[in-house]
């Protein structure tokens, strides 16, 4: 514990940034009905209402109350592109990690269907699928997850490949340990590091991801708080000059780049001190 | 020689099968239905003779196998079906979009792909100064924005407070290219700008990670002059790198209108595929992704083309 408060205290002024920024958003996440001074889906007035005492961020085109739907949107948003991230490592991390120790076809299959699956643009291949099975909060993180384990799985796999190599691994091998064994007790904690600044990123990216198709309109559903619908929802605000369909933008923009700035530093401590 | 035209069939051999891969995906997708496309469409309420009429006006009664053949002949020969929605032919529909999103794309790559790559290499070369740092952070910011805010932040300030370019682009075949430069001047700057950062990025990794290897080191040991490690040593091997990088954020930046169009109510196919998912108007759909990912495919394997053509060792084996 006290050694990663040392780091933090040490680390670049940057990286302190995105540290607090990500602890922000966590505690209004989960303090956010606490915190927020009307419900998520309460109508309390008119629609376009301009900032003021009672509403002081305004309220959006159904007349409900900007500022708490902009913290309930924390939860929603940053909850769901988290969840989907998580699934996506499970299924990406692990697939990469076993064809890496068992090699052969196993690995073959699994890489080659990779393949095909990343030859199709993300976000049309998420647009097709969608338009097939419909877009619920299900099948919006389903499907993310399962397009997003694709790139999980290249960077598991050549990591693990690099250390599954190693002597100590092969005499785990010649114990006669089981695949379970090898990739949680000999592979893992030699990739975690790599891992965990993908996992930064990787939630980048899907939250942008998320936050994009709701704002089409494919994503997160009314009446639930969401950034993206949000700027959707109330976006001809803009041009009257009111700044107010880009507060939740925003929040998806600061929280984007506080993680790009943590990732990048994690990543500049673990090579040494490259580029 | 040979070994080049070796490499570089294989390439294209493993484009076209990723292609016909694709095809194949994008076919499929629909067959995931729960029942079909007819008893999506017509809903839960329609008769069975219905939906069998439905069916067989759609071909759905045919084998999946007979169905994809006719499907895939169809679009090589121009001809992408009707779409569910009005009726319309689907390759009218898409010409006239397709080439308005090929517009905006190709000016957004005319002004981002120079001033990304003169960014990246001022910046690989400077690295660690104070140029570098506040370029790479500005540039990390703006990769991490989504692509939404920086097209309102641009339509709030030039067409809102400044009044200088219109903020919605309703381009029509009538109007005069000056027009349709001026009101598709806003969606072409915010392609440009998310792209110019990623590209600028991957382009400082590339030739930093050249610039560290040994024969480089070795040719400034000899007292080589900077210019010339530059232009003879670097920049020969610094291609390949430089025209991946390109090319992949080209193929990215034909993915990232789509956001773009909609901000902007541009007329394009990005627009087009998500009006049509919205209604679940599933050939449209399909006849969309397909172009997107041909788009998306040929971009990546041109890459790896030009990339294999333009590396030093392979024009001089040693053998």
């Amino acid at each position: 514990m006290k050694t990663i408060a040392k780091h933090v205290w040490q680390a670049p002024l940057s990286a302190q940034f995105g540290l607090a920024v990500i602890v922000l958003y966590i505690f209004v996440a989960v303090f956010a009905p606490t915190l927020a001074p009307y419900g998520e889906t309460e109508v309390v007035g008119e629609g376009f209402a301009p900032w003021n005492g009672e509403h002081w961020l305004g309220t959006d085109n159904l007349g409900r109350d900007m500022y708490s739907r902009l913290l309930y949107g924390a939860r929603n948003t940053v909850g769901i592109a988290f969840v989907t991230t998580a699934l996506a490592f499970l299924i990406g991390g692990l697939a990469g990690l076993v064809a890496a120790v068992k090699g052969g076809w196993v690995d073959q299959g699994l890489s080659r269907i990779v393949d095909v699956l990343m030859a199709i643009p993300q976000l049309i291949f998420a647009l097709l699928i969608l338009s097939v099975v419909g877009t619920t909060v299900t099948s919006l993180i389903l499907v993310i997850a399962l397009l997003d384990a694709t790139r999980v799985f290249r960077l598991a796999r050549s990591v693990a490949m690099g250390v599954v190599t190693l002597d100590f691994v092969e005499a785990a091998r010649l114990r006669g340990e089981g695949m379970w064994w090898l990739i949680t007790r000999e592979v893992l904690p030699n990739t975690i590091a790599p891992l965990i600044a993908e996992f930064g990123l990787r939630f980048c990216f899907v939250f942008l991801f998320i936050s994009a198709l709701s704002f089409l309109g494919l994503g997160i559903k009314p009446p639930t708080a969401d950034w993206g619908s949000m700027v959707r929802d109330n976006a001809i605000l803009i041009t009257f000059g009111d700044i107010s369909p880009l507060l939740p933008a925003a929040a998806v923009a600061i929280l984007t780049v506080g993680v790009n700035f943590v990732v990048d530093w994690m990543l500049h401590k673990s090579s040494g001190l490259k580029g | 020689m040979l070994s080049i035209i070796r490499l570089l069939s294989q390439r294209v051999a493993l484009g076209l099968l990723s292609l016909f891969a694709v095809s194949v995906i994008i076919f499929l997708a629909v067959e995931m239905l729960p029942g079909d496309l007819a008893e999506a469409m017509l809903g839960q309420s329609a008769t069975a003779d219905t939906v069998a009429a439905f069916r067989a006006q759609l071909g759905l009664d045919q084998p999946p196998l007979q169905r994809f053949i006719g499907w895939m002949g169809g679009i090589l020969q121009g001809d992408f079906g009707v779409s569910l929605a009005n009726g319309r032919e689907i390759g009218e529909l898409v010409s006239t979009r397709l080439g308005n999103t090929l517009r905006l794309a190709g000016l957004a790559a005319l002004i981002s792909v120079p001033v990304a790559v003169l960014l990246g290499m001022l910046a690989a070369l400077y690295r660690n100064s104070w140029f570098d740092r506040m370029l790479n952070t500005t540039a990390l910011s703006t990769v991490s924005f989504p692509e939404f805010f920086v097209a309102y932040i641009l339509i709030l300030v030039f067409s809102v407070q400044l009044g200088w370019l219109p903020s919605i682009a309703n381009i029509t075949p009538e109007d005069s290219w000056l027009t349709v430069l001026e009101r598709s001047m806003l969606p072409v700057i915010t392609l440009s700008l998310v792209v110019i950062a990623q590209m600028m990025r991957m382009t400082r990794a590339a030739l930093i990670n050249l610039l560290s290897s040994p024969y480089i080191e070795m040719a400034r040991l000899k007292g080589i002059k900077k210019s010339r490690i530059i232009y003879y040593h670097a920049l020969p091997n610094a291609l390949a790198p430089i025209i991946t990088v390109v090319a992949l954020n080209l193929a990215y930046l034909v993915v990232g209108v789509v956001v773009v169009e909609v901000v902007f109510v541009y007329p394009g196919l990005g627009q087009l595929l998500v009006d049509s998912v919205a209604k679940r108007d599933i050939p449209v759909v399909q006849a969309c992704s397909l172009i997107f990912a041909v788009t998306y495919i040929a971009l990546n394997t041109s890459a790896d083309v030009l990339a294999i053509a333009t590396d030093p060792r392979l024009m001089h084996p040693r053998s």
